[in-house]
């Protein structure tokens, strides 16, 4: 893991003390609300529907046990003992008084993390595969070239007053599960005679205008990665449209351009700021990637063929092959039924930090999905690892499945939401609890408002809360995909009540058990065999009726 | 054109330090229970009381006039939004209610 340098802890220092005389001088007057709000932004500070909210970036999700233990403590001597885990893999305190945040940011810097452009129109928290440096498929570990593109862009003079936000993922497999083509730029790595680079992707985004991103450059060296992503960047800081914010992401540059003259623009560009790349970021890269050398795995024996069916049930959820046959990828469900997904408590936290200390040489991952990752495992260590999380109710054998819901903090928490998401979560996820193992591999996604923080466009099934003339109220999309084979969602029809959304969902899901071939055919994969109108008729039986009559 | 007509409305904030949903009250206090908020009746009274409240940026933060209704103890919300802003959270007991108990 990437270990900050005495550069990196005096900038945070510097960074930090800045920022505690901010709020001083918001307390003691001197500064106003319209002149303090862009600063605490740039801070992660927002103030929600109930309270600030303090937003941290765990860089492309990966954490340490000591990180992870930090986070805990915040959530206990700060707010209210408990943290949210994001779908940008950062963690959000929904509870901190003003007057803390400058402590609760120094302890943050004592185990290198911050909430530095979490917030604002700048280079976001860059992502990456939840199972990067571990997952069998993969081509290479994509962390380095993230931690890369995160010291280049973190304070980047040019690129702290962008158009709009901009987001950044990358993936080291052609397994896609960073969700690249709906980022502002998304990087796929490749191998191409012996060679890596990277697939970049330009444009994609989900929110109002949710379009897939489009091919930039088929292969790109990595030498090459922050000249061009320079580039983009300081085309898109160029054209992209500052009159009206709902058409200020890049995704509206590009589509209004043209992909092909962003493309020009972009290459002539680059041949500009090629030369200014004297090669001193190929030596932070190798600097870098160091720090990310596999850990030094200990052989395990296998586990029994035959094991306990609750230790079988898990393991069939949660556990995804590792690049050594001997260790397994654990995912830690944060969703268990009815709990409200990618909530930990402080007691949680610190057990996760314990088990990736004991049986994962130390490192735990955020996903995007929301859940936890012990990313190296022992094959031999899995019933011990289940047997602890069980006992903390972090067993939860539903990674992938009904139950393992998306959902933004929408209106329970957020200022910006139209309607509540996460008690249709979980309104959902305890109505499906008991056929979602007969269901299988399915993804519900559920966004309290149109900026699709929920990732709703690309769940199987969608799900977007709206305000309708004053009652909350649900629209449905079916077939959206965010893999490699990305698909927008389809909007089904009418919205729901906000007492009909779950029985609706349900209603569904019955249907594609009775419309599959065999229970080897997904629902996305029914969806797409047999389209939208049989997954209609289970939604709105009513008007099928009338139709019928 | 007609104006739609003014309906009552409570002057809602929430507190600097805290971050806390408040009211403000007839006697000039900012309180957390929307039941003790004073209730504008009058759309002049409102705009003068809301210019007052944005005026205190000492103590509070996202001053503006909040839609409510009678009720047998005080206002009540009339948006959702207001509701929960009333009354905290609504995945677990947790927040403003679940305190005030």
């Amino acid at each position: 893991m990437y270990q900050y340098d005495d550069f990196d802890r005096a900038f945070l220092a510097e960074r930090n003390a800045q920022f505690r005389a901010q709020v001083e001088r918001r307390l003691d007057g001197s500064l106003t609300e319209d002149e303090f709000k862009p600063l605490r932004l740039m801070n992660g500070v927002y103030l929600q529907l109930h309270a600030y909210m303090l937003r941290v970036a765990i860089p492309y999700g990966t954490l340490s046990a000591d990180q992870m233990r930090v986070l805990a403590e915040l959530a206990e001597r700060w707010d209210k003992g408990y943290g949210h885990f994001t779908t940008r893999q950062n963690i959000q305190y929904n509870w901190p008084k003003l007057r803390d945040i400058p402590d609760m940011l120094d302890r943050l810097g004592d185990v290198g993390m911050h909430a530095i452009q979490t917030s604002g129109n700048t280079i976001r928290n860059v992502t990456a595969d939840h199972f990067a440096g571990a997952a069998a498929d993969e081509i290479v570990d994509p962390r380095p070239y993230a931690e890369l593109l995160r010291q280049w862009s973190t304070d980047h003079p040019e690129f702290q007053f962008l158009p709009r936000k901009f987001k950044i993922a990358v993936t080291g497999s052609p397994n896609d599960r960073a969700v690249t083509k709906a980022h502002d730029i998304g990087l796929v790595a490749k191998e191409r005679d012996g060679e890596i680079g990277f697939e970049v992707l330009v444009g994609g985004g989900l929110g109002r205008t949710p379009m897939v991103g489009k091919t930039l450059r088929e292969f790109l060296p990595v030498a090459d990665l922050l000249p061009y992503c320079e580039a983009i960047v300081g085309v898109y800081n160029r054209l992209g449209r500052r009159d009206n914010k709902y058409k200020a992401r890049i995704k509206i540059t590009v589509h209004e351009t043209g992909i092909e003259e962003i493309r020009n623009l972009v290459e002539a560009r680059f041949a500009e700021l090629r030369p200014l790349f004297d090669g001193s970021d190929m030596n932070a890269l190798r600097r870098i990637e160091a720090q990310f050398a596999p850990p030094a795995f200990r052989t395990s024996s296998q586990l029994p063929e035959r094991l306990d069916p609750a230790l079988q049930a898990w393991i069939d959820t949660s556990v995804t092959a590792h690049k050594r046959a001997d260790h397994a990828i654990v995912t830690i469900s944060v969703k268990a039924h009815g709990a409200t997904p990618g909530d930990a408590s402080a007691e949680q936290m610190r057990l996760m930090a314990d088990l990736a200390e004991r049986y994962a040489y130390g490192e735990l991952r955020i996903s995007h999905e929301q859940n936890v990752i012990l990313p190296h495992v022992r094959r031999a260590d899995l019933p011990a690892i289940y047997a602890a999380l069980n006992k903390a109710g972090l067993g939860t054998a539903n990674v992938g499945l009904a139950s393992d819901i998306i959902a933004c903090p929408g209106m329970d928490y957020c200022a910006l939401a139209t309607a509540r998401s996460i008690p249709v979560a979980q309104g959902i996820a305890t109505a499906l609890e008991a056929i979602e193992r007969d269901i299988g591999a399915l993804k519900i996604k559920i966004s309290g408002c149109i900026n699709a923080c929920g990732h709703h466009h690309v769940g199987h099934i969608g799900i977007l809360g709206l305000d309708r003339a004053g009652v909350e109220n649900y629209q449905i999309t079916l077939g959206g995909d965010g893999t490699e084979t990305m698909a927008v969602g389809e909007r089904a029809g009418p919205g729901f009540a906000y007492d009909q959304i779950v029985p609706a969902v349900e209603r569904l899901v019955r249907a594609y058990l009775d419309l599959r071939t065999d229970p080897s055919e997904t629902f996305l994969a029914a969806y797409r065999r047999l389209g939208a109108a049989p997954f209609k008729a289970a939604l709105y039986p009513d008007e099928e009726a009338a139709h019928a009559a | 054109m007609s104006r739609r007509p003014f309906t009552p409305k409570v002057v809602t904030a929430n507190l600097l330090v805290e971050g806390d949903v408040v009211y403000l009250s007839a006697d000039d206090r900012w309180v957390p229970a929307l039941r003790d908020a004073e209730i504008q009746e009058d759309e002049a009274i409102a705009e003068a009381r809301l210019l007052d409240a944005s005026s205190q940026s000492d103590t509070v933060v996202g001053v503006y006039l909040a839609e409510v209704k009678h009720g047998p103890d005080g206002p009540e919300p009339v948006h959702f939004r207001e509701a929960f802003r009333a009354s905290g959270p609504t995945n677990y007991p947790h927040g403003k209610a679940h305190e005030a108990q």
